[in-house]
């Protein structure tokens, strides 16, 4: 088979498909690493415009905060009412509340928080980002000789590393609470049994840990929906594009993050 | 000297969309790049400010570039105030230079040259395109530019829009002494705006002169461009 004849096959476009995944795979993250050490040099250099800040974490934390609540909240009762009347049937209703808290507080509370904030909010700044690149907004604000990075990219993050930690507080705390309701109606556990399990099975570390991977969560579902925003080309596709790979790849990044704080701190 | 190009060359892959051009631009002048679309003549705009690297070839400028963008670009999530006094706010350079009530009245003025008063506190999106355009020409004026680049400035406005922008710009031109670079394929932008014209095609220059000459038609690629004509040496660049 001549080049000519194997470029116009199947097995071609396939591996030119692929070829060109793996390409923009490996440039997305070059981007993200890049964009990430320019963002904590304008951190640290206190070059952030508060305004902006402020309005975006007021986006972070309140927007984001009823729909955190609710599937933190939900998985919760799930959790509680599926084990919670077997356990006590097993003489374990005083274990109840450990399990709910330890698996909310260690792995269900940050996770889900993060799959809530990664939709609400990490698919609205790619589609921000991604239609002010489309729109010529970004070259605008380059021509003006200001740095879109530091202008666009570092008041996001920031206010995501600043508000991860609090949502992840109150959406724990009503997990536990809500399967503490959810324990109880479903096996008539006492709330006393409940929440004296809940502080047995809670540990400082648990909770330390817990805030380091919101920070670290909060940082890295704004770093990648701006990077992939800010990559986008093309009109209303490109948006679009770019808002899916934003979702994509901050869930695929903040499940690796969780796998390299299991094996950091529980391993 | 504002802005001299030589041998100006620039590559897409294997597309060369800009061939060996080179033209001069001195303050207080008016170039004016013509050409049938995809010719070109958004990339010459795109390398001057810097937006794209160029290959080769050189470009010399002497001061502030501001460029006006074809669909005017303001921040969208900006209210006009805030779009205007954009680079006094943001730029490091300016950031500490001004108070806010300098920018106050910067703005104004600045608002004022564009004939739009009191909308400072609206949004683009609660703004006409031909006053988006206006708001657009008084934030590349604020930090007083040498240099001001306009992207088809007329696109889509409708005649009179489109003759009041005409008009800003040599009001502009007259009272910032720039040299400025209008990209258009509207005839009446080039002869009520433009002191030197520059046609392009497929990337090269094969007109530079004066607008009368242009008008004159004495060149295969004048005539053609002038009459609007399907027939002659320029094909339309297939999409």
């Amino acid at each position: 088979m001549d080049t000519l004849t194997f470029k116009g096959t199947v097995t071609y476009s396939i591996y030119k498909q692929l070829r060109n995944n793996f390409v923009n795979l490996v440039s997305t993250i070059g981007d993200i690493m890049i964009f990430g050490v320019q963002v904590i040099k304008s951190i640290c250099k206190r070059n952030v415009d508060k305004k902006v800040l402020v309005e975006q974490c007021a986006r972070f934390g309140v927007s984001s905060l009823p729909i955190t609540l609710s599937i933190v909240g939900m998985s919760s009762i799930i959790v509680a009412m599926q084990v919670a009347g077997e356990m006590v049937k097993q003489g374990a209703g005083n274990f109840v509340g450990l399990l709910v808290a330890m698996l909310v507080v260690r792995e269900e509370g940050i996770i889900m928080s993060g799959f809530a904030i990664i939709s609400m909010i990490g698919s609205s700044l790619a589609s921000e980002v991604a239609t002010m690149r489309v729109t010529e907004q970004i070259d605008a604000i380059k021509v003006l000789k200001v740095d879109p990075i530091e202008y666009l990219f570092t008041p996001r993050v920031l206010s995501g590393v600043l508000m991860m930690p609090p949502v992840l507080v109150v959406a724990s705390l009503v997990g536990i609470i809500g399967g503490g309701v959810a324990a109880h109606l479903a096996s008539g556990l006492s709330y006393k049994a409940y929440f004296d399990s809940v502080w047995r099975g809670l540990y400082m570390k648990d909770i330390n840990v817990a805030l380091l991977k919101a920070i670290v969560f909060g940082f890295t579902i704004a770093l990648v929906s701006c990077t992939c925003g800010y990559r986008a080309s093309g009109g209303a596709r490109g948006v679009g594009e770019a808002t899916t790979k934003a979702v994509v790849w901050s869930f695929v990044a903040i499940v690796i993050w969780d796998l390299v704080f299991s094996i950091l701190f529980f391993f | 000297m504002s802005i001299e190009v030589k041998n100006l060359e620039k590559s897409f892959g294997k597309n060369k969309v800009i061939d060996n051009v080179s033209f001069k631009v001195e303050n207080g002048e008016i170039l004016a790049i013509v050409g049938f679309s995809g010719s070109g003549k958004s990339t010459v705009l795109k390398l001057i400010s810097g937006l794209i690297p160029k290959d080769s070839g050189e470009i010399i400028t002497t001061g502030d570039i501001a460029m006006v963008f074809q669909y005017s670009a303001l921040i969208d999530s900006l209210n006009v105030y805030d779009n205007i006094s954009f680079a006094l706010h943001e730029r490091k350079d300016l950031r500490k230079k001004y108070t806010e009530s300098d920018i106050k009245k910067i703005v104004r003025e600045k608002l004022g040259l564009v004939g739009l008063m009191g909308i400072e506190q609206k949004f683009p999106s609660e703004l006409s395109g031909g006053m988006q355009k206006r708001v657009s020409f008084a934030r590349a004026i604020v930090t007083e530019p040498e240099i001001i680049l306009y992207d088809e400035p007329t696109a889509g406005l409708d005649p009179m829009s489109s003759t009041l922008i005409e008009d800003y710009i040599v009001r502009l031109k007259k009272e910032t002494n720039a040299a400025s670079i209008v990209v258009t394929h509207q005839m009446s932008t080039i002869t009520r705006t433009a002191d030197k014209v520059l046609m392009l095609y497929g990337g090269k220059c094969v007109f530079y002169g004066t607008p009368d000459e242009l008008c004159k038609q004495e060149t295969p690629y004048t005539k053609q461009f002038v009459s609007a004509s399907l027939e002659g040496p320029m094909r339309m660049l297939k999409g």
